[in-house]
C-alpha cells in the first residue's frame, strides 16, 4: 500500500484500541479499504477541515476565510470538529489530540461505518479513490499558473469558476451517453419553399390529393419540418447539464483558465456523492459506532454518560432544520426493524386492518441483510423516496415550515406525510441547487448565452442570480441571461456587460 | 508560513481591501456604531461571498422536526430558522453562511489612518505614566509551590535518573526529589503607560434632531476607533447640556432628548470638574470633544465659554475639539466666535472646530479633528 501523506503513529492505548474497534468492524461485515488514523491538534484539524479533509489543496482565500471560521468557533467554544475521514484509497481520518478516550472510540467506530459506505456505496464508485494526490497536482499546477500569470490574476479567475461550480450534472459520472455529433450550419432543404412536393403526405389517388391533403395538413408538415430543422440548428443540441463541461469547450478561455475551470469541475464531481448521500452517510455510520460502542463491549460502563451526551449531541432534532445523523440512523433502524419483523412484502402492504399492522411479528431476521444491500444502492432521494412511511414520519415528528410574509415568521405548514416527503425529496434533488441547463449559445443570434432554469415551485434568489450572471459574462464574455420564473410568470435575468437587467420571458 | 496561513492572509488582506472601499460609506452611514465587542467590529461583507445560482430561501420553505401544530411559529424575520446554528462538517458540502467578518478595532484604525492619512500623535513629554508589570521570564531552584514548573521539574528528574543509571525504559518510573524542583520566577518591567481622556459633550436642547446624533454618534465611534490605537488606556466621559449639564452614560447620551434653552458654559464647567477631580493633567492625556449647533443663550454666556476654554480647558488639553452640526433651527454663531477668539494658524493653538453639514461630510471632519496628530 503507498502512503500518500505522511502520518504519525498513534499513541499505544489508541492504536491496541484501534485494533480491536477494526476487528469487531470487519466482524459485523464491514469492508473497507485501509483506515489511516492520525491524531492532530486544533489548529491542524482547523487547517485541514477548511481545505475539505485534504493536507493541500490549491491556494485560494475562501480556504483561509473557511480556517479563520473555524478556528474561531473553536477558540470561543462555540463548535468542535470530532471527527474528519476523506473518501480516498487508503481512508485517512482525523482524531482530535486532548479529546477523552470515549470521544476517540466512539469516533473510530463511527469511522469505519463512513469508510465501508465510500468503499460500498454505489454513488461513490466513480471517484477518485487517489484524490489526495489529485488535489495536490491541482495545487502545483494552480501554483504553476500563479507563477506565471499573477496570483491576483489566477485568483480572481478561481472566484469567478467557483461562481458556477455548482453547475454540473451530479448523475453524468453512471451514465453511458453516446456524444451525438452536433451539427451546427445546415441549409434548409428546398422542399420547405415550393409546393411541398416532396413533404410527407398521406397517400392518395391524384383526384383526392387535394381533399386527403389539404393545404392545412401541409401547412403543419411544413412547419414541424421547419422546427426539427431549427432544433438541429441549436446548439447545443440538446440541452445541457453540465453547464462547466460547456464552458470548458465553447467559452473564449485561454490554456490555463480552461484547465483551472477543469480543475474546479473534477474536485466537485468528487465533492458531489457526498452531498448526495449525506443523509445515509451520516446515518450508516451513526448507526454502527452506537452499535458497536453499546453491545460490542468497547464502551467501559464508566464512559456511558459521556458517551450518551456526544450521541445526543449529534442527533439532536432541530425544528427548523433536517439533522441528517437523526434522519438516517433513525431511518435504518426503521428498515431493519420492518424487514426483521416481516413488514414488507404483498401480504403487508395488501394488509389494511390497523390491529393486525400494528402487531405483526413474522420474523425473517433478514433486516441485517437489507440494510447493507440499501448501503450498496441507494442514495438519499431514493433512499427517502423508497423507505420513508407515513408511521416513521410521525413517529420522528416530521413537518414542512414556510414563510408567511403578513407575519414576517416562519410556521409550521403541515404535518401530512405526503407533503413532508414530497419537500424532502424537493429539498435534496440535485442538492437543493436549482437544477440549470445550458440552452442556447447563440440567443437571439447574437453568441448570447442563454441558460434555463428548471423551475419547481421555488424562485431563485435574484441578486445573486445577477451577482452570477455577472460572473458567468467573464467567462463568456458575451451577454448570459437566464431564463426563469418569478411566482408564475415566464421571466429573463440578464447581463450584457454594462447593466443587469430583467424582462417578461417564455422559452 | 504554513499553506493555510497563506490562503488565511490572503482572506485577511481581501477583508481589509474591502473594508478600505467601502470606509467612506460606513463613516457617513455609521453602519458599524454598536457592532463592536470588547476588542473587535463584526463587520457584514456580504461583498466576499462567491455567489451562485440558489434558491430564494423565503418562497421554499423546508422540513423540520420536533413538536409542534400547523401555525405554530418557529421565529420570525428573515432568516431561514435553525440557520446559523452549524455543526457543519468538512468535506460534505461547504457551508453557507451570512458573512460577517471579525475585524479588530486595530485593525480598523489603522485602516481609518492610512486612508485619511492622520498621522500617528506624539507622545507628550510629562505625560507619561510609568508602571510597573511583574513578568514570568526564568525558571529557578526555589520558590512557592503554587509556581511550580510540573515539566521542567520532572525534566530534571528525568536527567537525574539517566545520569545516575537507574532509568529503566520498560518501567519508566520518574520520581521527582526535593533537588529537581523547579520554580518560575518573575522579573518587574518598567513601561511607559500612556492613557488617554476622551471627554464628549453635546448638546441636547430642542435644536438637535436625531439625525445630528447620528452624526455625532458616528463620528465619535471613529474618534474612539483612533485614539484607542494610540493609547494603551483610555477613558471615556459623557455629559450632555441644555441650560445645565449632567453627566451621564453612553446609552444616556445618545438618546437623550431635551428641551428648552442652551448653555454651552455649564458643559464646560462639569468636563473641567470632572478632569480636576479624576485626572491629573501630568498623567493623562485629555480629549474633549463638543458637539452643538452652534446656538447659545446669550452673548454673556459665550463670554465665560470663552474665558474657560482659554484658562482652562484648552491648556489641559491636548487638543479642544468643537463640531458644530449643521441643524436647521440653529444659529451657527457659536463657530464664528471661537473662530474669532482662537484664530487658526496661532501656534500654540489647540482648539479645533469643524463644521458637519451633513453624513457624508463626517469624513472630513474626523480628518480635521484628528489631522493634527495631538
Amino acid at each position: 500500500m503507498i502512503h500518500y501523506i505522511k502520518v504519525r503513529p498513534l499513541p499505544p492505548e489508541l492504536h491496541r484500541w484501534r485494533e480491536t474497534i477494526e476487528k469487531i468492524a470487519v466482524d459485523e461485515g464491514l469492508d473497507f479499504f485501509e483506515v489511516v488514523y492520525e491524531m492532530i491538534t486544533y489548529e491542524k484539524m482547523s487547517e485541514i477541515a477548511a481545505y475539505g479533509g485534504f493536507p493541500t489543496r490549491y491556494p485560494h482565500w475562501r480556504f483561509g476565510m473557511e480556517y479563520d471560521r473555524l478556528s474561531k468557533s473553536h477558540t470561543y467554544g462555540l463548535s468542535k470538529i470530532y471527527e474528519l475521514v476523506i473518501n480516498t484509497n487508503p481512508c485517512y481520518a482525523y482524531l482530535l489530540e486532548g479529546n477523552a478516550l470515549v470521544d476517540q472510540k466512539l469516533v473510530m467506530s463511527h469511522v469505519f461505518g463512513h469508510a465501508d459506505f465510500f468503499k460500498n456505496n454505489f454513488w461513490f464508485s466513480r471517484t477518485d479513490r487517489k484524490m489526495v494526490d489529485t488535489m495536490a497536482n491541482h495545487a502545483t499546477r494552480v501554483r504553476r499558473y500563479q507563477d506565471l500569470y499573477g496570483v491576483t490574476t489566477v485568483e480572481e479567475f478561481i472566484d469567478v469558476c467557483l461562481s458556477v461550480e455548482n453547475l454540473i450534472d451530479p448523475h453524468m459520472p453512471y451514465v453511458q451517453k453516446k456524444r451525438k455529433k452536433t451539427r451546427r450550419k445546415q441549409d434548409l432543404p428546398d422542399e420547405l419553399v415550393g409546393d411541398g412536393q416532396s413533404l410527407p403526405r398521406l397517400q392518395a389517388k391524384e383526384y383526392m390529393d387535394d381533399f386527403v391533403n389539404p393545404e392545412g395538413y401541409l401547412e403543419a408538415q411544413r412547419a414541424k419540418k421547419k422546427a426539427e430543422i431549427e432544433q438541429q440548428k441549436r446548439f447545443p443540441a440538446e440541452p445541457q447539464r453540465d453547464v462547466l463541461m460547456f464552458l470548458m469547450q465553447e467559452a473564449p478561455l485561454t490554456r490555463w483558465q480552461r484547465n483551472v475551470l477543469g480543475i474546479i469541475r473534477d474536485e466537485a464531481y468528487y465533492f458531489a456523492p457526498q452531498g448526495m448521500t449525506k443523509i445515509m452517510n451520516e446515518g450508516w455510520a451513526s448507526y454502527w459506532h452506537t452499535h458497536m460502542m453499546t453491545k460490542r463491549g468497547i464502551m467501559d460502563p464508566n464512559e456511558v454518560i459521556d458517551y450518551a451526551d456526544r450521541h445526543s449531541r449529534a442527533t439532536v432534532m432541530h425544528k427548523g432544520r433536517i439533522n441528517p445523523y437523526k434522519i438516517g440512523i433513525e431511518l435504518f433502524r426503521d428498515i431493519e426493524w420492518r424487514y426483521d419483523t416481516g413488514r414488507f412484502g404483498k401480504e403487508w402492504d395488501e394488509c389494511d386492518d390497523m390491529e393486525a399492522r400494528a402487531n405483526w411479528h413474522r420474523p425473517t431476521g433478514r433486516g441485517r441483510e437489507k440494510i447493507f444491500e440499501v448501503r450498496r444502492h441507494h442514495n438519499d432521494i431514493t433512499f427517502l423516496d423508497e423507505y420513508l412511511t407515513p408511521e416513521f414520519c410521525a413517529r420522528q415528528k416530521l413537518f414542512t415550515f414556510e414563510h408567511k410574509p403578513r407575519a414576517n415568521e416562519w410556521q409550521i405548514a403541515s404535518r401530512e406525510f405526503a407533503e413532508v416527503k414530497q419537500k424532502l425529496l424537493f429539498q435534496l434533488t440535485n442538492m437543493g441547487q436549482p437544477v440549470i441547463r445550458v440552452e442556447d449559445a447563440n440567443f437571439e443570434n447574437k453568441n448570447a448565452l442563454l441558460l434555463t432554469h428548471r423551475h419547481e415551485g421555488v424562485d431563485l434568489d435574484e441578486s445573486y442570480a445577477y451577482a452570477t450572471l455577472r460572473n458567468l459574462f467573464a467567462l463568456w464574455k458575451r451577454p448570459v441571461h437566464i431564463a426563469s420564473r418569478k411566482k408564475d410568470r415566464g421571466i429573463l435575468f440578464s447581463f450584457d456587460g454594462q447593466q443587469p437587467s430583467e424582462k417578461a420571458f417564455d422559452g | 508560513m504554513t499553506r493555510i496561513k497563506q490562503d488565511h492572509s490572503r482572506f485577511r488582506r481581501i477583508v481589509q481591501g474591502k473594508i478600505r472601499q467601502n470606509l467612506k460609506h460606513y463613516i457617513s452611514t455609521g453602519s458599524l456604531v454598536g457592532r463592536q465587542g470588547r476588542d473587535t467590529v463584526k463587520i457584514p461583507l456580504p461583498q466576499i461571498e462567491l455567489p451562485r445560482f440558489k434558491f430564494n430561501q423565503q418562497s421554499g420553505g423546508g422540513v423540520g422536526q420536533g413538536d409542534g401544530e400547523p401555525g405554530e411559529s418557529l421565529g420570525s424575520g428573515e432568516q431561514q430558522p435553525g440557520e446559523g446554528e452549524g455543526q457543519g462538517k468538512a468535506g460534505e458540502g461547504e457551508g453557507e453562511k451570512a458573512l460577517e467578518v471579525d475585524v479588530t478595532l486595530a485593525e480598523l484604525a489603522k485602516i481609518l489612518g492610512e486612508e485619511l492619512q492622520l498621522p500617528n500623535i506624539e507622545p507628550r513629554g510629562q505625560k507619561e505614566v510609568v508602571t510597573e508589570r511583574d513578568r514570568y521570564t526564568g525558571i529557578r531552584p526555589v520558590g512557592p509551590d503554587s509556581l511550580r514548573h510540573f515539566k521542567r521539574t520532572y525534566r530534571q528528574a528525568l536527567k537525574r535518573t539517566i545520569a545516575i543509571g537507574a532509568y529503566d525504559p520498560k518501567n519508566p518510573v520518574v520520581l521527582p526529589i526535593k533537588e529537581d524542583m523547579r520554580f518560575r520566577s518573575w522579573s518587574t518591567v518598567k513601561s511607559p503607560q500612556s492613557n488617554a481622556l476622551v471627554i464628549y459633550m453635546m448638546d441636547v436642547s430642542g435644536s438637535m434632531g436625531d439625525e445630528q446624533k447620528e452624526i455625532v454618534r458616528s463620528e465619535s465611534f471613529w474618534i474612539n476607533a483612533w485614539l484607542k490605537s494610540q493609547y494603551s488606556g483610555i477613558e471615556t466621559r459623557y455629559i450632555i447640556h441644555d441650560a445645565t449639564a449632567r453627566e451621564v452614560d453612553e446609552h444616556t447620551f445618545f438618546h437623550t432628548r431635551e428641551s428648552g434653552g442652551t448653555m454651552i458654559s455649564s458643559a464646560y464647567k462639569l468636563a473641567s470638574q470632572i478632569i480636576g477631580d479624576d485626572y491629573p493633567v501630568s498623567e493623562w492625556n485629555i480629549y474633549p470633544f463638543h458637539f452643538s449647533d452652534g446656538d447659545n443663550w446669550s452673548v454673556d454666556d459665550t463670554r465665560t465659554c470663552i474665558r474657560l476654554l482659554r484658562d482652562d480647558l484648552v491648556p489641559k488639553s491636548n487638543q479642544f475639539s468643537y463640531g458644530q452640526v449643521e441643524s436647521p433651527y440653529g444659529s451657527g454663531q457659536f463657530i464664528k466666535d471661537l473662530r474669532e477668539h482662537f484664530p487658526v494658524g496661532e501656534d500654540d493653538c489647540t482648539l479645533v472646530v469643524s463644521e458637519i453639514k451633513d453624513k457624508d461630510a463626517i469624513v472630513g471632519s474626523i480628518k480635521e479633528f484628528l489631522g493634527a496628530g495631538r
